[in-house]
């Protein structure tokens, strides 16, 4: 398959998550819809690379995937905290700085 | 013949690529639309789980091998499963509710997503995205020592800052986990004096005591037919295992006969013939017997009992 076919699945990959990320609203589910639109552009990236036929795609989706993981783990941490005082995951009851 | 054999051979590589391909581009975007249209949040992971293996694979195809086992490992094995034990916290029976806070907002999410995917695939289309190299020069053997020569020499200064980042984020997590204890530990003795002076000095009834099954969360029968909901935990009650009792002979007096209509009401009305489609709020005042449970439960006996464990 040319790299083409897969950066165009990547695309797709990544508009759906932003599509998750935009409708959903319990903050657990747009955490995943933000992990696939990290795992479209890490797609693309590693497409990329074999287009170049160098490895430096590769290594960039590496670091990605580090700095996915860490993200998750702070943001769970977050919503656990969210979910200790007000006792929902909803995004849109975490509004206490609107006012 | 060699040549012959040997472009033979591509073209059927090639086939079995493009198949695969295809085969997994239609589960990993079904899945991903599976994921947004998926009320429940175990669902959802489900789904996200079979996205990212089928990027393993992708990954994997396109001379990757090192990238594909990290994305099992990382991102299904740990990542996920984070998410799962996250979800299992806060509740696993969590759905999302499907009011639109704001008007058209889904449809004009929906309209956002599609112009992203007509304007990325217009950008793609007129850059020259050029075959793909042979894969002998990025896959294969060469492909882990490849990536560590990298690391190590152009990208090091970037490798260490990850490390500070993951330090970093280790700590954030812990900090913002992390729960100040806000009144003192209640001693022994303090706990037995609250036991004594509380509505219930013993122990609660245990479940499934001449109920139709021993489980946990079968109520226990009095003696005059009646369930006791003291009998249940709150927890299981809220996760709607139902809370059947067993059928009452006749030769009991009338009086015995209620609770048992009640709990088959109660069972069969807020799952509604699909137990996963269940709302939480759908937990009103008709199935009242799983949440009365929780409220006339003795709060101080709850609370004892668990520091006691």
């Amino acid at each position: 398959m040319s790299p083409a076919a897969y950066v165009t699945l990547a695309v797709v990959l990544f508009a759906i998550g932003g599509i998750g990320v935009l409708v959903r609203r319990n903050a657990l589910i747009v955490f995943m819809c933000v992990e696939l639109m990290l795992n479209a552009a890490n797609l693309a990236f590693v497409a990329f690379a074999r287009m170049h036929g160098n490895l430096d795609g590769q290594v960039i989706a590496f670091f990605v995937m580090v700095v996915a993981a860490a993200e998750v783990v702070v943001g769970l941490a977050i919503l656990m905290a969210i979910f200790r005082t007000r006792r929902s995951t909803s995004v849109d009851d975490a509004n206490l700085l609107k006012n | 013949m060699s040549p012959v054999l040997a472009s033979a051979a591509t073209t059927a590589a090639v086939t079995t690529q493009s198949v695969v391909f295809w085969l997994l581009a239609v589960v990993s975007v079904g899945a991903a639309c599976g994921m947004v249209l998926a009320r429940r949040a175990v669902h959802c992971a489900i789904f996200l789980a079979a996205v990212m293996l089928s990027l393993a694979v992708f990954y994997a195809m396109q001379g990757a091998p090192f990238l594909a086992f990290v994305q099992v490992i990382v991102y299904t094995g740990a990542v996920l499963m984070l998410f799962l034990f996250v979800m299992m916290l806060i509740g696993v029976s969590s759905a999302d509710s499907l009011v639109e806070t704001i008007r058209g907002q889904r449809l004009a999410a929906a309209v956002a997503g599609i112009g992203l995917v007509v304007l990325l695939l217009l950008g793609i289309g007129h850059t020259v995205i050029g075959p793909a190299q042979p894969m002998t020069s990025i896959g294969g053997q060469g492909n882990l020592s490849g990536i560590a020569t990298l690391i190590f020499t152009t990208y090091v200064f970037p490798f260490e800052v990850t490390s500070a980042l993951l330090i970093t984020a280790a700590l954030g997590a812990m900090v913002l986990a992390h729960r100040e204890r806000t009144s003192p530990k209640l001693t022994q003795r303090e706990l037995s004096r609250r036991r004594i002076a509380s509505k219930w000095p013993t122990p609660l009834p245990s479940p499934g005591v001449y109920a139709l099954h021993n489980a946990v969360d079968m109520p226990a029968l009095l003696p005059d037919g009646t369930p006791s909901e003291l009998s249940v935990s709150p927890v299981l009650t809220r996760r709607e295992l139902g809370t059947e009792t067993a059928p009452v002979p006749e030769s009991l007096p009338a009086g015995g006969d209620e609770p048992p209509r009640g709990g088959e009401q109660g069972n069969g009305e807020p799952g509604g013939g699909q137990p996963g489609g269940a709302q939480p709020s759908s937990g009103g005042p008709d199935n009242g017997q799983p949440g009365d449970a929780g409220t006339e439960r003795p709060v101080e006996t709850s609370t004892q009992g668990r520091s006691d464990s």
